[in-house]
C-alpha cells in the first residue's frame, strides 16, 4: 500500500497545474478545462482519504463533485456558444462588457 | 511493489498531459491531453479500488463532458493563432501563485506526518481483499445517508440543462 502522501502530492500537483491554467490561458474553453482539472485533483484526495479511512462517504462526495463538474461544463459552454454569437471571440481579455 | 509501479504509471501520465494540456496552442490538443490525463485518474481510482468511481469516471468525464467540450471547440471558430500568454507578467504572478500555495501545502502535508498522535497519515488502511463490494457500499452511502443530497443533485442537473439550453438558444428576435 502506498502512503497516502503520494496521492496528495500529485493531487497538489494536478491543482496547482489547473490553476497556472485558469491564470495564464486566454481562451475561455481552455479555462474550462482547467476547472475541470481542478475538480479532478480535489477527488483523487476524496477517493484516497475514502479508501484509508475505509469510509465509502468520500467517495459518494467524489460522484457529487463529478455530478457538478458536469452542470457547470454544460452551463458555461452554454455561455461561451451564446457570447460567441454575440461578439465572434472566446478569448478572456475580450470579455469586457461589464468593465467600465 | 506492483501497486507502486502502478501507481507512478498512472501519476506521471496524470501529471505529463496535464502540463501538456496547460501549454498546447490548439485547443483541440489540449482537449485530448486532458482526456489523457482523466483516464489516468481514473486508473489511479482502480489502484484505490473505487471501481464505481473508476468506471463513471470515464463514462461521465471522458464520454460525457469532453465530448461537450469537443463539440464546442468545433462550433467555435478559432482558425487565428491566438498568442498563448497575454503578457509575460501574467506568467510569473501564475507562477509566483503557483509556487506560493504549493510549497505552502507541500509542507502542511510534508510535516503532518510528524504531528503526534492521529495527525494526517493513516497508518494501516484495510488490505484490498478485505474490502467490501465497492458499488455496494457506495449505493448504500448513496440511498441512505445522501439521499437528500442526491435528490438536491438531480435538481441541480435539471437546473443546469435548462440553463444551457436557454442559454445556447437563439433567441426568436435576434437580428
Amino acid at each position: 500500500m502506498m502512503p497516502i502522501g503520494h496521492y496528495l502530492f500529485l493531487s497538489l500537483a494536478l491543482f496547482l497545474i489547473g490553476a497556472i491554467g485558469v491564470i495564464t490561458r486566454r481562451n475561455v474553453i481552455i479555462v474550462l478545462m482547467s476547472i475541470e482539472l481542478i475538480l479532478n485533483a480535489v477527488n483523487i484526495n476524496l477517493v484516497a482519504f475514502s479508501r484509508y479511512y475505509g469510509d465509502v462517504t468520500g467517495q459518494v462526495f467524489a460522484l457529487f463533485i463529478i455530478a457538478d463538474a458536469a452542470a457547470e461544463a454544460a452551463v458555461g459552454l452554454g455561455i461561451i456558444i451564446a457570447f460567441f454569437r454575440n461578439r465572434e471571440t472566446v478569448l478572456a481579455d475580450e470579455m469586457d462588457l461589464l468593465k467600465w | 511493489m506492483l501497486d507502486s509501479v502502478i501507481f507512478y504509471f498512472f501519476a506521471g501520465t496524470a501529471v505529463v498531459s496535464a502540463a501538456l494540456m496547460v501549454t498546447r496552442r490548439n485547443a483541440i490538443h489540449s482537449a485530448v491531453f486532458l482526456i489523457a490525463t482523466l483516464l489516468a485518474t481514473a486508473g489511479i481510482f482502480l489502484q484505490l479500488r473505487a471501481e464505481f468511481l473508476f468506471i463513471s469516471q470515464i463514462i461521465l468525464y471522458v464520454g460525457g463532458i469532453m465530448v461537450l467540450f469537443i463539440f464546442v471547440i468545433m462550433l467555435v471558430r478559432l482558425d487565428v493563432p491566438l498568442p498563448q500568454i497575454r503578457s509575460r507578467m501574467q506568467k510569473w504572478i501564475a507562477l509566483f501563485v503557483a509556487l506560493a500555495v504549493g510549497v505552502e501545502a507541500g509542507v502542511v502535508i510534508f510535516l503532518a506526518r510528524k504531528v503526534p498522535g492521529q495527525g494526517l497519515l493513516i497508518p494501516n488502511p484495510a488490505p484490498a481483499e478485505k474490502l467490501p463490494p465497492n458499488t455496494e457500499e457506495l449505493a448504500k452511502g448513496l440511498f441512505g445517508s445522501y439521499l437528500l443530497p442526491f435528490e438536491i443533485a438531480s435538481i441541480l442537473l435539471l437546473v443546469a440543462m435548462v440553463g444551457a439550453v436557454v442559454m445556447a438558444k437563439k433567441r426568436a428576435d435576434a437580428p
